[in-house]
């Protein structure tokens, strides 16, 4: 900003080329570096420890498979059994149901701005209803809905409807009641209200709730494969334990563990994105 | 000296109510009229009813008894009718600073292209220029406080309420953003009421300042600022202006003084 003197008389603009950098920034990029070598360290130290292990059979490999027999199976599975379909068939599900899920839940959590008593005659049944085990209700949705696609959809829309309906709830009674004096003192509307001030300022708050949603959404869809189903990874699993196929079970658990990874970093990536959207790096009200 | 126009008629407004059992008395009766173009300052101890008195013009809380006339007609219960600009500036986190300007057009439905072509001026003349693309927390206080004086301006309402604009800010930008009130004052010809705790702030910016009394609120004094214009900092030591401020003092510290006992008492 300013071009003040520097103490030998030298202008700003005319540093020695070997500047040194600031130490603290030299510092984060040092924490930085060792963490990643780290996370890879210990990645890789499980997978050797794992196949050393089995190989040594300290640890029994018809429990516990081998990191190489995985491989092998799942390879075997992808290019002669139905591994591809399966995985389809299960992110697709999980992925719809978490995209309704979400809508679903916003909906009614945002619907409670429109009258305070309906709000309040809603909000213990929420938290009740949160407090249900939600997966006990499987075999009622398979009845319902079949042994298809639509259960499997149906059981993670229900597993994302109340956590993101008490998200968007939350958001509603955090607002800043002076800023919706203000949209009232322009002679605003209650819709013009609704969507200036209280969609924006509850959807961090939704935002927030989308990672946890998504690994719910799995589960859901998960269970309600175990429930019945004729596809997906989990079906897979209980078919593999039912026959003894110890390889195809941890052939499951690491499909759907990479599954569940990827996802999650894809709505991570997405709340991130969202967030600096909405608050451009305010203070958020969310958490 | 042409004769006034009335342009806001606040007539025996008062507000009272019952909460928890016992009669709360926010507002005694309050009438006082301002001429077109004015500018009206309204100073007293904390929680004297101005900022009841205020949600009353603006449409925003019934009073209980009373009536506020504008233009000739009654603006009870019509928000939207004067630009009021509340204490804290309240601009939308998410919004630029443009976009927050143009707010007050925007719930009016004008299209957007129009409302920025005509904030647009405002906002290269009066300090702004450079800042359109920015959010609300990227800036200071007193350009905070710019952008939603400017906002209110351009809701285009020839009567405006301002609740404290400058309470928040330190007294280096306060004196800033006080000349910078009365170029746009004089600009755009509004007639402008305006609360404050500032005698110095009063005096300075207003024609004339009417005097609130401790709880239950009413008007006790009203003291004409013959002072003319346009005003510099100069002014404040004048002679002239020393006085006012003197009779300013009195009259404040015996409502200073009934307003603490009370809240001792309560």
């Amino acid at each position: 900003m300013a071009t003040h003197a520097l103490a030998g008389g030298a202008k700003v603009g005319a540093f020695p080329a070997e500047l040194e950098v600031d130490e603290e920034e030299r510092a984060r990029a040092r924490t930085r570096r060792y963490s990643t070598i780290g996370r890879w360290a210990v990645g890789i130290a499980i997978v050797v420890l794992w196949e050393g292990l089995t190989r040594l059979n300290i640890v029994d490999p018809y429990f516990f498979s081998s990191p190489v027999l995985i491989a092998q199976t799942a390879f075997k599975d992808a290019t002669a059994g139905s591994l591809w379909t399966d995985v389809w068939f299960t992110s697709s599900a999980t992925i719809l149901g978490f995209i309704a899920g979400v809508s679903l839940g916003a909906a009614i959590g945002l619907s409670t701005w429109w009258s305070k008593v309906y709000g309040n005659v809603l909000e213990p049944y929420l938290v009740m209803f949160n407090a249900v085990p939600k997966l006990a209700l499987a075999p009622v949705l398979i009845i319902i809905f079949g042994i298809g696609f639509s259960s499997k959809v149906a059981l993670a829309v229900l597993m994302c409807v109340v956590p993101t309906a008490i998200a968007a709830y939350s958001g509603i009674k955090s607002i800043d009641p002076d800023l919706e004096t203000l949209l009232f003192s322009l002679g605003a509307t209650h819709r013009h209200v609704f969507t200036k001030v209280v969609v924006p300022s509850a959807l961090p708050w939704i935002v927030s709730s989308l990672r946890i949603n998504i690994g719910l959404a799995l589960a859901g869809t998960i269970v309600g494969e175990f429930v019945a189903s004729q596809n997906g990874v989990g079906r897979m699993i209980l078919y593999a334990g039912q026959t003894m196929d110890i390889n195809l079970v941890w052939v499951g658990v690491v499909v759907l563990s990479i599954v569940a990874m990827v996802m999650f970093w894809c709505v991570s990536s997405l709340e991130k994105r969202l967030l600096k959207g909405i608050m451009h790096g305010a203070q958020t009200s969310g958490r | 000296m042409t004769p006034e126009e009335t342009k806001l008629e606040v007539r025996s407004v008062s507000k009272y109510f019952r909460r928890d059992g016992k009669i709360v008395h926010a507002l005694d009766e309050t009438s006082l009229t301002v001429a077109r173009g004015r500018f009206v300052s309204i100073i007293g101890p904390s929680g004297c009813g101005k900022s009841t008195l205020f949600n009353v013009i603006a449409g925003l809380a019934k009073p209980s008894t009373g009536d506020v006339i504008a233009n000739g007609a009654s603006i009870l219960g019509k928000p939207g009718y004067v630009g009021y600009m509340l204490q804290k500036g309240l601009l939308l986190p998410w919004r630029t600073i443009l976009d927050n300007i143009i707010l007050g057009m925007e719930v009016r439905d004008v299209p957007r292209k129009t409302a920025i072509a005509r904030a647009m001026p405002l906002i290269e003349r009066y300090g702004l220029t450079g800042f359109e693309q920015h959010y609300p927390h990227e800036l200071s206080g007193g350009m905070r406080q710019r952008a939603s004086l400017l906002r209110t301006m351009l809701y285009d309402r020839d009567i405006v309420l301002l609740d404290e604009p400058f309470g928040a800010l330190d007294a280096q930008t306060r004196l800033i953003m006080q000349s910078w009130l009365l170029d746009v004052w004089s600009d755009l010809q509004k007639t402008i009421l305006f609360v404050t705790h500032d005698i110095d702030e009063a005096i300075f910016l207003s024609d004339e300042i009417h005097v609130f009394s401790a709880r239950p609120g009413r008007i006790k004094a009203r003291i004409d600022v013959p002072l003319a214009r346009p005003r510099t900092q100069d002014d404040v030591t004048t002679p002239e202006f020393t006085s006012l401020k003197r009779k300013l003092l009195d009259l404040l510290a015996v409502e200073a003084e009934r307003a603490y006992e009370q809240a001792a008492l309560a």
